[in-house]
């Protein structure tokens, strides 16, 4: 049996017809777009027809607001940093807790270099407060940089309206839209969204190509400077050959968008369902009512991610886990804390990340393997008795150095 | 995923003396839950012999955290319990055929939970002195409380001065950013202001001359001379703990190095003869293997094969 991908957030396969419209710019069309000569004038017009196609899925007003990059981060840095160079005077920072590290990593290291920054908390299920928004929302803000969707839990962020908040007092937007593009309707021409950054792996596109969108008017200073490419605002020679399979993974993520979100919801739920009526004390974080239609994170409770992950993987299924041991970090996930989920869940947390490939077979395979994974594990941990939690276990069993 | 060793896949997909155990006359609960790894260790000590007759473990926590209490019930059971109290996380480790430079906390955890459950058979009361931060140096497992506090007791001023008392940025040099950090906080603590300025940690040797690679590669001298320089790159390291290393033989793309001193039994020896293998390739360029010199079949010849 094959094994099963639910891991989509982290990385997605390129789709057949994405790799088969790329092959010919390897070996034939290999020429430098910007050459006059036959061998760069079609590679050039390549790339036009790429730039319609991520201006359809984005709903963007022009083509010429799509700059190309080579990742999502890079998109997030250029943003952020173009902001900065743009509006010397301001020295604060809006963002939230949530975030990717793309983003809070750059913040963390500009506060070192004497910037503030306002991480927006959530509550209990991701949720923002648009009062503290608003609070901190003042003329002194260069940038306001908040994800569309977020990668572990799928929840959605009312970027739009936090857009026009920021317009109103003039202040630019950002918004990390990696895991949101392709999943939900995107209609950027009529938003108050300066800038947006796209990550084609996340959408069966190649790894290694990317997009900052870049609302006309909005100031903008680019991140790398040398040739004239992307209209001078990101130099350097482009990656044909991915830009045209982006291009053609955007026409097909346009086609399936409804997909997304009748089908693979359907296969979503089926899968949390299936879990959560066998496996006893484990339920859903984030925001069930208001997240990406692809995405399940799902916290059990007494045990730890990796070994959940490892027993997995054994199983043939691969999925990815909020717990520190997973990343070598000593915390386990940044938004599992932000959302004060406790420890004894918050290492347990999994995400099942479905595509458009994924199947029902697939998912029913997986409802059968989760319960006796936990059990299993649920066996060796001090906090579990014969079929339940020991009594009190916070006290029952409280390490030194907890 | 973690790159385990086959012993620690073993150990986790097949625990050993897993669950409570009745009648236990000693228990050691150690761990930290928000780290996500802690164990409850449980013993039954025969008091007329002080041998540990039967010992189990429950653990939450990752696949390395499973195996180490599992190879560490396997370890101590039938031990007398003095003989229990000298078995260090390394051995644990050894055990499982070493653990990821991430991982090694696992150990640590598996040792001070043993510490713990004889203390509570002897009715004492352990005191625990764990402090740890987050990795800084993945080449040789060094944590930021380590080196915070060697930088405040030995009023450290240069990366180099934190690699020779903590073996930390001695190896790839990805976390100098993170050492130099470290450094900026706490001499700003003590008024004085980190000098960015000050000599690298590591010198990298002048390059080959035009003569050799002109003909593709190093002469037999020149290349055992460079093998050479970087061992006296690492020495100051290595006397820093009480060691040293000898070359000993040259042998095609195998290196018999002698380690001496302290070096010779230590637990890091492993690690440290990785890290020379890990310098030697990258300044030979070239595919090398280190082996301790004590696997030489033969007493070292003397003449060295290019």
């Amino acid at each position: 049996m094959a094994d099963i991908y639910l891991d989509n957030n982290a990385t997605t396969q390129c789709d057949p017809k994405v790799v088969e419209a790329m092959l010919p710019f390897f070996l034939e069309q290999f020429g430098n777009p910007s050459s006059i000569h036959s061998f760069g004038a079609g590679v050039g017009r390549a790339l036009g027809k790429a730039r319609k196609q991520i201006q359809a899925l984005l709903g963007a007003a022009h083509d010429s607001e799509i700059i190309l990059t080579s990742c999502g981060t890079e998109s997030d840095n250029t943003a952020i940093l173009s902001a900065l160079k743009c509006f010397p005077n301001r020295k604060e920072i809006i963002t939230t807790t949530v975030e990717h590290p793309a983003v809070l990593a750059l913040c963390t290291q500009l506060e070192k270099e004497g910037y503030t920054i306002h991480r927006l908390g959530v509550d209990s299920k991701g949720r923002l407060d648009l009062e503290e928004y608003k609070r901190v929302l003042t003329p002194n803000v260069a940038i306001v940089s908040v994800m569309w969707a977020n990668n572990e839990t799928g929840n959605l962020f009312p970027v739009e309206e936090m857009a026009e908040m920021a317009h109103a007092v003039g202040v630019q937007f950002h918004t990390d839209a990696v895991q949101a593009v392709g999943k939900v309707p995107i209609n950027l021409k009529n938003t108050k969204i300066d800038m947006l950054s796209v990550s084609g792996h996340k959408l069966h596109a190649p790894k290694g190509i990317g997009v900052l969108y870049l609302k006309r008017g909005s100031r903008f200073r680019p991140l790398f400077r040398g040739g004239h490419q992307e209209r001078g605002r990101r130099a350097g020679t482009e990656n044909a050959a991915s830009v045209v399979g982006l291009g053609k993974a955007c026409e097909l993520a346009l086609e399936h968008i409804e997909y997304e979100n009748t089908q693979v919801k359907v296969l979503r739920d089926r899968l949390e369902q299936g879990i959560l009526s066998q496996v006893p004390n484990c339920f859903v974080t984030g925001d069930p009512n208001n997240r990406l239609p692809n995405t399940a994170n799902i916290a059990f409770e007494y045990i730890e991610g990796e070994g959940i992950l490892m027993l997995l993987n054994k199983a043939g299924i691969a999925a990815s886990s909020g717990s520190a041991c997973t990343s070598g970090s000593l915390e386990p996930s940044h938004v599992m804390r932000a959302m004060d989920i406790p420890y004894t869940a918050a290492h347990g947390t999994i995400r099942f990340s479905l595509s458009r490939y994924t199947t029902q077979v697939e998912v029913d395979r997986v409802i059968a393997a989760v319960p006796p994974i936990v059990a299993e594990l649920r066996r060796l941990s001090p906090y579990w008795g014969e079929d339940g939690p020991v009594t009190e276990p916070e006290k029952a069993f409280a390490p030194v150095y907890g | 995923m973690w790159d385990y060793s086959d012993k620690v896949k073993e150990h986790f997909f097949q625990p050993r003396n897993v669950g409570a155990l009745p009648g236990a006359n000693g228990i050691g609960d150690v761990g930290s839950i928000s780290c996500g790894d802690a164990l409850r260790l449980s013993i039954i000590v025969d008091p007329d012999t002080d041998i540990i007759e039967d010992a189990k473990f429950q653990t939450f926590g990752c696949g390395s955290a499973i195996a180490s209490s599992s190879a560490l019930t396997e370890i101590i059971k039938g031990m007398k319990v003095e003989e229990a109290l000298k078995v260090t996380n390394d051995d644990i480790a050894d055990f499982l055929d070493g653990l990821p430079p991430e991982k090694m906390h696992c150990s640590v955890m598996g040792r001070e939970a043993l510490q713990a459950a004889i203390a509570n058979f002897k009715g004492e009361e352990w005191a625990d002195d764990h402090e740890e931060g987050a990795l800084v140096c993945k080449c040789f497992a060094v944590d930021e409380k380590l080196i915070e506090g060697l930088v405040r007791a030995n009023n450290l001023h240069t990366v180099q001065e934190v690699t020779n008392y903590t073996k930390a940025g001695g190896g790839c040099c990805a976390c100098h950013e993170g050492i130099e950090e470290i450094l900026m906080r706490v001499m700003e603590e003590r008024g004085e202001i980190f000098d960015a300025d000050s000599k690298p940690a590591i010198v990298e040797p002048e390059p080959l001359p035009i003569a050799a690679t002109a003909t593709g590669g190093m002469t037999t001298v020149q290349r055992i001379r460079r093998i050479e320089a970087v061992i006296e790159s690492i020495r100051p390291n290595l006397r820093m703990d009480g060691g040293d290393a000898e070359l000993v033989e040259v042998d095609g793309n195998t290196i018999y190095i002698k380690m001496i001193g302290a070096c010779s039994s230590c637990g890091m020896a492993s690690m440290t003869i990785g890290g020379i293998q890990q310098r030697l390739m990258e300044e030979l360029g070239e595919f090398i293997k280190v082996v301790p010199a004590e696997k030489l079949a033969q007493p070292p010849r003397k003449v060295a094969h290019g």
